[in-house]
């Protein structure tokens, strides 16, 4: 008989994150709020304490032992997420605070030549993070925004891009997976579709690249933005790919120290690249921990995280799908996230009654206030995985969720 | 006793499925309506004030988490015949008292839903109030 071989080794895996050890209301912790953030194993904690305990030190100009080895780690990290992701060169990567900076920097230096009724696209499923910096400055510069619209499946409509995107489009910024659905969308048809009509193409990542293996040349994008916090980084680091070209003709986003070459009372020279776009002393810490944390998911690999995702989730789903009342939004296929609602219940309450179970999920709108107008709800309650948890946690999490029903009798 | 016992008593689940004074009034004296986008918890609260502002009928419409239609509920039964001099001065520390649960941080928008809807609903009575005295 064929013996099923797991994916990966959850429960070595486990040993690594210690606060899966932790007890929340006398319950073990089932940790279900991996979108939000993802916990961070022993290696990335040690990795930033080690750096705190034996070489903490500016970067890029102080001339001293402690300085270099800072400086060579948080370069080597810039390296360590170009590979990650097939960048082609450290070069192409700006370390930033988050995705939503990260964002906010694209959007800031991108919309700066555009013209009055230039128009750039984004779609219904974005996070507020790829919604408002563009609407914002839309509103400032005279720029029309167009949404892709989502099918009722929660897809992304394949009419609807395709009509959408057209000659008068400067960019088009979309989520490469839903944060609220699940969804996973075709970012490389997309992009074929922005560059025929000469558009530029930038993608939120942030809950595509802590789950999938990302190619961001393969993907044929220009500009990729993920953050460090929700792949099992420190939070305060993230991550806005450019292509090369187009980032050395963008203007900095962040002025100051270290992003210069030289400067006089009147003028200023930047700094090559990524540094350029690094004002100011870095997260450094963070971006040394970023790098374990890439270590760690590569020691893992990320086809298997991605496949040992999908399978919680198609689980979760399935087990979901034999409760009454319950109702699941989002595709079939799907990340690792899946969104729902109890009938007559308020996902607040079933999180509070699923954290006296020791179970953390989400509840609310998840920075999609305009998605869930879409969806109709208020609001939904978000399960979301990540490689350390486990079939039986979300026999714990369904278990719980009966006592939801209970409780309300519904 | 776990949290979920604590927190989802059954008065406050009785009241979170059967709301007293649920519904609205035609002429009310003051309708005013509050609505917490984060949570998507809604309320509207319609008021019958007397010459003597006093509350003669109250009557509430809306949708959310338990905890805030309970609090809405609740409210609505300690508020008939009362002064509206008497309600300005209710406190969060009334309605906390009144709902008889833990509430943590997070939940607080919830459960003071129902007091801001109503002093907010006294302000603009009062408001209207003193605009039509200096206008006879």
């Amino acid at each position: 008989m064929l013996q099923h071989k797991p994916l990966l080794n959850v429960e070595q895996i486990r040993k690594d994150f210690p606060i899966l050890q932790r007890r929340v209301h006398g319950k073990p912790l089932v940790y279900l709020d991996n979108a939000a953030t993802s916990q961070k194993p022993k290696q990335v904690i040690d990795a930033i304490n080690f750096y705190y305990k034996n070489y903490n030190a500016n970067v890029h100009r102080s001339i001293h032992l402690l300085g270099e080895e800072a400086t060579a780690k948080l370069e080597e990290a810039h390296q360590k997420i170009a590979d990650f992701i097939n960048a082609g060169s450290y070069q192409s990567i700006v370390l930033t605070k988050n995705a939503t900076e990260s964002l906010n920097l694209a959007a800031y230096s991108l919309t700066l030549n555009l013209k009055k009724g230039d128009e750039i696209v984004l779609s219904q499923m974005e996070h507020h993070s790829n919604l408002v910096p563009w609407q914002q400055l839309a509103k400032q510069r005279g720029l029309v925004l167009k949404f892709i619209k989502i099918n009722k499946n929660g897809a992304l409509d394949e009419e609807s891009i395709k009509s959408t995107i057209r000659k008068k489009t400067e960019i088009v910024s979309v989520t490469h997976v839903s944060n609220v659905l699940g969804t996973i969308n075709d970012i490389k048809k997309i992009s074929k579709i922005t560059h025929e009509n000469d558009a530029l193409m930038a993608v939120d990542g942030a809950q595509a690249a802590p789950h999938m293996p990302v190619d961001v040349q393969s993907l044929d994008v220009d500009f990729y933005a993920f953050s460090g916090h929700k792949m099992l980084g420190p939070t305060g680091i993230g991550v806005l790919y450019g292509k090369k070209e187009l980032l050395e003709g963008m203007r900095p986003f962040l002025y100051g120290g270290d992003m210069i070459r030289e400067v006089t009372f009147d003028n200023t020279e930047f700094n090559e690249l990524p540094w350029k776009f690094e004002a100011g002393t870095p997260n450094i810490a963070g971006g040394i921990g970023f790098g374990a944390a890439i270590d760690y998911l590569n020691s893992i690999g990320m086809k298997n995280i991605y496949k040992r995702g999908k399978e919680l989730a198609d689980y979760a789903v399935e087990r979901l799908k034999e409760i009454k009342g319950v109702t699941i939004y989002g595709p079939k296929e799907r990340g690792a996230v899946v969104s729902f609602n109890i009938d007559k219940v308020h996902p607040h309450d079933v999180s509070q009654i699923l954290d006296s179970e020791g179970v953390a999920i989400r509840a609310g709108h998840h920075c999609c206030m305009p998605l869930m107008g879409i969806l109709g709800v208020p609001a939904t309650a978000r399960a979301s995985f990540y490689l350390y948890n486990t079939e039986k946690e979300i026999d714990i999490f369904i278990k719980a969720i009966h006592k939801v029903k209970t409780v309300f009798g519904v | 006793m776990d949290s979920t016992e604590l927190i989802y008593q059954e008065n406050i689940l009785d009241h979170y499925k059967n709301p007293r004074n649920f519904g609205k009034i035609e002429n009310a004296s003051v309708n005013h309506h509050e609505y917490n986008p984060l949570c998507g918890d809604k309320i509207d609260m319609f008021l019958i004030i007397d010459k003597n502002n006093k509350i003669v009928d109250v009557k509430f419409h809306g949708s959310g988490c338990a905890i805030s239609q309970a609090s809405a509920s609740m409210l609505t039964e300690q508020i008939k015949g009362k002064n509206i001099k008497e309600l300005k001065k209710l406190t969060k520390e009334n309605i906390l008292e009144l709902l008889g649960i833990p509430i943590s941080p997070v939940r607080l928008k919830c459960a003071l839903l129902s007091l801001d809807t109503l002093k907010n609903s006294i302000l603009i009575f009062e408001k209207y109030a003193s605009n039509n005295k200096s206008a006879q």
